[in-house]
């Protein structure tokens, strides 16, 4: 009888998950795929609340993009591929129009999505992660590598080592190592790396990690053998503080590793303690610190009891980083409203918001990010926008900014997008846009 | 009363010998397929409940289906054979990799015989069936050392291959066609000059496969083959005493239960994600299709359906739960309360049933039989 009456309520309850509550029609809905659980949950969880106060934000404060109220609803994705893929299918047709674009914070779950968006007519937004070749728009129509990509992102830190040894001369013949998450994520600086190890003449090892990456003894011992000048750190999570971990405990200086822009927020240093001072990572233009916007942040969204942070939490590095991404989207709908109207929009047409995005020094400053990013245009031809980065150092209680702005050089990159994006599109029979037609 | 099957009589051999000899079994059946061949697609074609957007096929059946594919091919080993397996992700991973380089074209260098082998691309189809054969060989490959050892040992030595293939997609970038990040995209889907897009066909399509396979492994097990297994699984000294080789039997197990891996495997990777990395078939997988097996029941092709279903979709429904009541949760807070209630779960139906879900079923249709006075 009991079990009669579960399946019974299991029965009603199952028929009520599919039931879509009655949307509202000035609302525009942005779905949330982040991750507060598993692995990497310590690197994720700051970003999410950078991204749901952001938006939070946008509804107190504004009350939505001229008037359109955002709705959003996030989805925990674990950092695991066929979740994320759950995540969007659930998510992709909420709201009166839809997702306005999606942002996976995955590179392994950007590949997986990469064909589906372009089928469904959802852009989707990878900040500083994603496919390298998507900044191509006239192949990947719906693919935004905003801010910048893991090859600039390679670019950028060999400039930096070039200035650090002295000079691209003195860079021949000095060994560098890439400690890198074995996934997509981690394998995509690798041709870079490639071609301008060949360019320069230094010598380049890739040394993968397994995920999760906490098992990292016999990587270390091998780079205490070998002794490369530098090493890169590609890592995610708990990766990226085994790694300064690691590094101290066989001695290699921390002042010689750097790491990309997901290996440089506190979480990644902190559990070291003393033995990450020293340890540099390249910035995604911004870094920790509090600006114009977290001012309004405080005021409007934790003043009234609604941060998703713990307010001693709100400027760290991550936090930051979700709530830029959140606003290049947030922008890009508002650009998109310019030309289709002021009401929810589909995701094609924020695709053109995306696509004509242009944030210069004034409108940064409306914004409140001021000092915190430089300008960005995006085209159709250059989905990027931005190549922009710094290097900054941990000095045991903050990040220092320690370098100025390198850009990265597209001499160097553009042939590997051109080359790969043409066999992407050759495989998938996609016909490239012709940007110069695009208005 | 509704389940008697007094007055079925069978009057032939091929009567008693039927897959379904009771006409409810058969009914109910054809209604099962009616509704997942006709009635699914309709319903989603014109949108109508549950089917109003693409999720539910897309994110539950679509996955269901492979994945139910693929707990058959391991409930053959595990359950009808008795051979614990830990491998099953690999088989999958060997069937989606091959399936890709067969259907983009192999190219083997022998430089130093002089020669290349070249394989021009192979159609969806017949890639897919090969990547099953390839998963097929290497299984019997993984399965000697079942010959020697046993039970818990097995599954530790078939861990190796997973961990093996893991590491050799990861590692050899020949698989990936040199994809600088190691992940690669399925060819297009086509099936005799017609592409496979919309979700509808997808679902089709996978629904085909998992009908066909289920319908062969469900007659290999009742036949000759499948006693055999059953023999070696319940005492295999006693089944050699009885003229059963051991040999030949366990390494059919290990072929045919690939076999069906490697398709499920190829069809996640082509029809599901359509773009993939090693992490895709990673341990986990192994073990949820492990857990599938056992949930399901043990030697039921119809628990491998069920066991999926339990152990895929109950956590997306808990998932989904709080949201459409509208009890506002944090998604840390969701993601760990569906952690603990589908474990106890697991705990409880464990406890209650050990035999899984095939029994429970079976229960039920024996109590139906005695109706209204079951005792």
């Amino acid at each position: 009888m009991v079990r009669n009456k579960l399946i019974l309520a299991a029965a009603i309850l199952s028929g009520g998950a599919f039931d879509s509550p009655a949307a509202a029609q000035n609302e525009q809905f942005i779905p949330i795929l982040s991750y507060r659980t598993g692995a990497y949950a310590v690197n994720g969880v700051p970003y999410a609340n950078g991204v749901a106060d952001y938006y939070n934000l946008v509804n107190e404060r504004d009350g939505g993009i001229n008037g359109v109220r955002l709705l959003v609803e996030e989805c925990e994705t674990g950092y695991a591929t066929d979740k994320g893929v759950e995540c969007y299918e659930r998510l992709k047709g909420k709201g009166p129009t839809g997702a306005a674009f999606v942002n996976p914070l995955s590179t392994g779950i950007t590949f997986a999505l990469t064909e589906k968006t372009a089928t469904d007519k959802i852009p989707i937004i990878t900040m500083g992660y994603g496919r390298a070749d998507s900044k191509n728009g006239a192949v990947f129509a719906y693919n935004f590598p905003l801010l910048g990509t893991y090859w600039s992102a390679a670019d950028i830190a060999i400039q930096h080592v070039t200035k650090e040894v002295g000079g691209v001369d003195k860079l021949k013949g000095k060994k560098i190592s890439l400690l890198y998450h074995d996934s997509p994520y981690g394998k995509e600086p690798i041709p870079m790396l490639q071609v301008l190890a060949k360019k320069h003449g230094f010598e380049f090892t890739p040394i993968p990690v397994t995920h999760p990456g906490v098992e990292q003894k016999s990587q270390w011992l091998a780079i205490r053998q070998n002794r490369p000048d530098y090493v890169l750190v590609w890592g995610w999570g708990v990766m990226n503080g085994t790694a300064v971990k690691e590094a101290a405990a066989v001695a290699y200086p921390r002042d010689k590793m750097i790491g990309v822009w997901w290996s440089g927020a506190e979480p990644d240093v902190q559990p070291a303690g003393d033995q990450a001072v020293g340890y540099k990572a390249l910035m995604l233009q911004h870094g920790a610190g509090k600006f114009p916007v977290h001012a309004d942040i405080e005021k409007h969204v934790y003043a009234k009891g609604k941060g998703a942070s713990e307010p001693g939490k709100v400027g760290e590095v991550l936090y930051n980083r979700g709530m830029v991404n959140a606003m290049l989207g947030v922008e890009g709908v508002r650009k998109a409203q310019e030309k289709f109207g002021k009401k929810p929009l589909t995701g094609e047409q924020v695709r053109w918001g995306l696509e004509n995005l242009n944030l210069s020094e004034v409108r940064l400053k409306e914004l409140g990010f001021e000092g915190m990013l430089k300008p960005i245009k995006i085209s159709c031809s250059d989905h990027e926008g931005a190549r922009e980065g710094r290097v900054q150092q941990w000095d045991g209680k903050g990040w220092k900014i320690i370098s100025d702005w390198y850009t990265a050089n597209q001499s160097d990159t553009e042939p590997l997008v051109d080359e790969v994006s043409a066999k992407y599109a050759a495989d998938k029979k996609i016909q490239p846009r012709d940007c110069s037609k695009e208005s | 009363m509704l389940y008697r099957e007094a007055g079925q009589f069978k009057t032939t051999y091929a009567a008693d010998m039927a897959i379904f000899p009771i006409r409810q079994d058969r009914i109910a059946l054809g209604i099962l397929l009616t509704i997942a061949f006709v009635g699914v697609p309709v319903l989603a074609n014109f949108r109508i409940w549950p089917f109003a957007s693409e999720y539910l096929l897309w994110a539950i059946l679509l996955p269901f289906l492979i994945l139910a594919l693929a707990a058959i091919g391991a409930n053959i080993l595990v359950g009808y054979c008795g051979q614990i397996s830990l491998g099953s992700g690999a088989f999958m991973a060997i069937g989606a990799y091959s399936a890709y380089k067969l259907g983009t074209g192999v190219h083997i260098p022998l430089a130093w015989l002089g020669f290349a082998i070249s394989i021009p691309p192979l159609p969806v189809l017949a890639s897919i069936l090969l990547g099953g054969l390839m998963a097929a060989v290497v299984g019997i490959l993984f399965g000697i050392p079942s010959l020697r050892i046993k039970g818990l040992y097995l599954a530790v030595a078939t861990l190796a291959a997973q961990f093996f293939f893991d590491w050799v997609f990861l590692r050899v970038p020949w698989f990936t066609n040199y994809a600088p990040s190691g992940s690669v995209n399925a060819p297009a889907l086509e099936f005799f000059g017609l592409t496979v897009r919309t979700p509808i066909e997808r679902y089709l399509l996978c629904l085909i496969f998992v009908t066909v396979f289920a319908v062969l492994a469900k007659n290999l097990v009742r036949g000759n083959l499948g006693r055999q297994w059953m023999a070696i699984r319940d005492m295999d000294i006693a089944a050699e005493l009885i003229g059963i080789r051991p040999l030949y039997a366990k390494l059919t197990a290990f072929a045919v239960s690939s076999f069906i891996i490697g398709v499920a495997g190829a069809l996640w990777a082509f029809v599901y994600l359509g773009s993939w990395e090693p992490l895709a078939f990673s341990i986990e997988r192994s073990l949820q299709l492990l857990f599938m097996v056992i949930i399901g029941g043990l030697g039921s092709i119809m628990g491998s359906f069920v066991g999926a279903a339990f152990i895929l979709i109950l956590p997306i429904m808990l998932n989904l739960l709080p949201t459409q009541l509208g009890v506002p949760l944090s998604t840390e807070t969701i993601t760990h309360l569906e952690f603990i209630i589908f474990g106890s779960l697991i705990c409880y139906l464990l406890i209650k049933e050990p035999h899984g879900f095939a029994r429970l079923i079976s229960i039920g249709k024996e109590k139906l039989r005695l109706w209204p006075f079951p005792y």
